[in-house]
């Protein structure tokens, strides 16, 4: 039953050095005439502490449930995850998510959503400092004009920047981003994968992003994990990114590694229509 | 030449007042209330044993409506001061309910438990008319004041219990999550995430018991009298003076559009929403 599919990544979840660490994750719910329902059926995968790796499927595989699980909110049927070694058991600031709707409390302004995360992870620290952290980060996702307003007052790519702001803040040990541009227009998304890419190049750190787009995945990622449909989803395969960075988008536009890579992913996700 | 510039631009001033009338948001209030008052005269003129005429009715209570706060001697009071009471009596039973209707509210949307334990009493409890409640009241309290002001009380219990608990179960499970990933206690989730969350829906709850609060305090001081606004409806109409009856007509229902008004104003300060009252 936990026959591992071919992975062209030759890591292994067992090394024992990875920095995340995901081992035989099974997920099952039961259904309400008492049967059980597997969503996720033996997840492997590690992430690097400099890692940026996207996670892509179609709906329902089960992506989100899988994010869900290492960011605590939910538990895994068997199968642990492990951050430097230590397992996770429920929800922590050293996983700091960005959520597709952003969740910005619509009450708080945008600079008072950045500091109730900072107050609550940072409390030993002076008031001084966590206001200096506040405004470094509203700088450092360009919203020094808007940092006043309250979120109903933004654009869909502010207010995720507010979002990414907010978990930036907190200092993670990894970031977990939960289809960070899925709910924004095409103009907008283009600019904030840009401006995401720039943030982590100053400062890599790692990086769990699902996403259903191909070229986001590809533009962002060191790694694309690609899983298989469900239910019951595995992982199908695994695609390394060596594509240099910084990465400009037209640049890569003109490249045969793009489109081949692109391809290969395309193939795949054909396979599983 | 200067007279007839001032004459000219007085004639342009009126004109605009005159043209600011015509938008239909002022005209048709007016012509509303046009239509009421002179569906009021109709009647009066053909049955005027039943009713006075507006313009008498505002003649007679001339002195009422100018002199509210008059005071000629024990029990004869303008009619400023019978308002104060009333409103004195709904304010104290209404923050008195909504003390313990938010709070049950929070833990009844928390708790299933709580919310199948108390369900059903307040699905009973909520279409009895708060008037039930006076004669039970007045057993407890052998007094009319308290057993108003615990009527009110009751009153506003049912839709602030049942709007928190909507909002408090309502409250974005997202909200909840970046509250949990960042690893706050439970007493402070509730208070910076549900309570904050659920206040639109708490003053909707709020909003609409202050309405049928008022609209009760009115026929519990028929019922108890002493002074306010219901016995003074209740006194005019045994001396037959329906132009009164009228006036108190006018004057609850602005205060109680007021009410209202101000609640909503309440609202939009505390939630940093703006709100259509």
């Amino acid at each position: 039953m936990t026959s591992m599919l071919t992975s062209t990544s030759s890591n292994s979840p067992h090394a024992g050095n990875a920095f995340l660490s995901i081992e035989q994750i099974v997920k099952t719910y039961s259904k309400p005439n008492g049967d059980r329902f597997a969503v996720l059926n033996g997840i492997d995968m590690t992430i690097g502490q400099q890692e940026y790796v996207s996670v892509i499927g179609h709906s329902g595989c089960g992506k989100s449930t899988l994010m869900r699980i290492i960011a605590g909110l939910e538990k895994p049927t068997s199968g642990l995850v492990t951050l430097e070694g230590k397992v996770i058991r429920k929800p922590g600031a050293e996983r700091m998510m960005v959520f597709q709707g952003y969740a910005l409390l619509p009450w708080l302004t945008v600079r008072e959503n950045i500091r109730m995360a900072v107050d609550e992870v940072f409390k030993t620290m002076s008031r001084n400092d966590r206001i200096a952290i506040v405004n470094e980060h509203i700088d450092m996702v360009k919203l020094v004009a808007a940092a006043d307003k309250y979120p109903h007052e933004l654009s869909g790519g502010m207010k995720q920047r507010v979002g990414l702001a907010r978990a930036l803040a907190t200092r993670p040990k990894m970031l977990l981003l939960d289809e960070p541009f899925g709910a924004l227009d095409a103009l907008t998304r283009p600019k904030l994968q840009q401006d995401v890419l720039e943030i982590w190049g100053q400062n890599p750190q790692a990086v769990m992003m699902i996403t259903h787009d191909i070229d986001e995945a590809i533009f962002m990622s060191d790694r694309v994990v690609m899983m298989t449909n469900g239910p019951a989803a595995t992982i199908g395969q695994v695609l390394d990114i060596p594509l240099p960075r910084p990465r400009n988008r037209r640049e890569l536009s003109e490249s045969k590694d793009y489109y081949d890579l692109r391809n290969e992913a395309l193939d795949f996700l054909e396979r599983y229509q | 030449m200067v007279l007839m510039s001032l004459g000219s631009r007085a004639r342009a001033v009126f004109v605009r007042f005159l043209k600011g009338l015509l938008k239909p948001n002022i005209l048709l209030p007016i012509a509303g209330f046009t239509g009421v008052i002179a569906l009021w005269w109709t009647i009066a003129l053909f049955r005027h044993e039943m009713m006075p005429t507006p313009l008498e009715a505002l003649t007679k209570n001339l002195d009422v409506i100018l002199h509210p706060f008059y005071r000629r001697g024990i029990g004869d009071l303008g009619i400023g001061w019978l308002l104060i009471e009333s409103l004195r009596r709904v304010c104290i039973g209404f923050l008195l309910g909504a003390m313990v209707a938010i709070p049950v509210g929070i833990w009844i949307g928390l708790s299933h438990n709580a919310w199948l334990a108390l369900n059903p009493i307040i699905q009973v409890f909520k279409p009895v008319s708060p008037l039930v409640w006076l004669p039970i009241a007045l057993a407890i309290f052998n007094s009319a004041e308290p057993s108003a002001i615990f009527v009110i009380f009751i009153t506003s219990l049912w839709p602030t219990i049942i709007n928190t608990a909507e909002g408090v179960n309502n409250v974005p499970k997202d909200y909840l999550e970046v509250a949990q990933i960042l690893e706050m206690p439970r007493w402070k989730q509730l208070l910076k995430v549900v309570l904050p969350a659920s206040l639109p829906y708490i003053f909707t709850g709020l909003r609409i018991s202050m309405g049928i609060a008022w609209l009760v305090i009115v026929a519990v001081e028929m019922l108890t009298g002493g002074v306010g606004i219901g016995f003074f409806v209740w006194d005019e109409w045994n001396r037959l003076n329906v132009s009164s009856v009228f006036l108190a007509v006018f004057v609850i229902g602005l205060t109680g559009l007021i009410l209202d008004y101000a609640l909503a104003q309440l609202q939009s300060l505390v939630t940093h929403r703006s709100t259509r009252s």
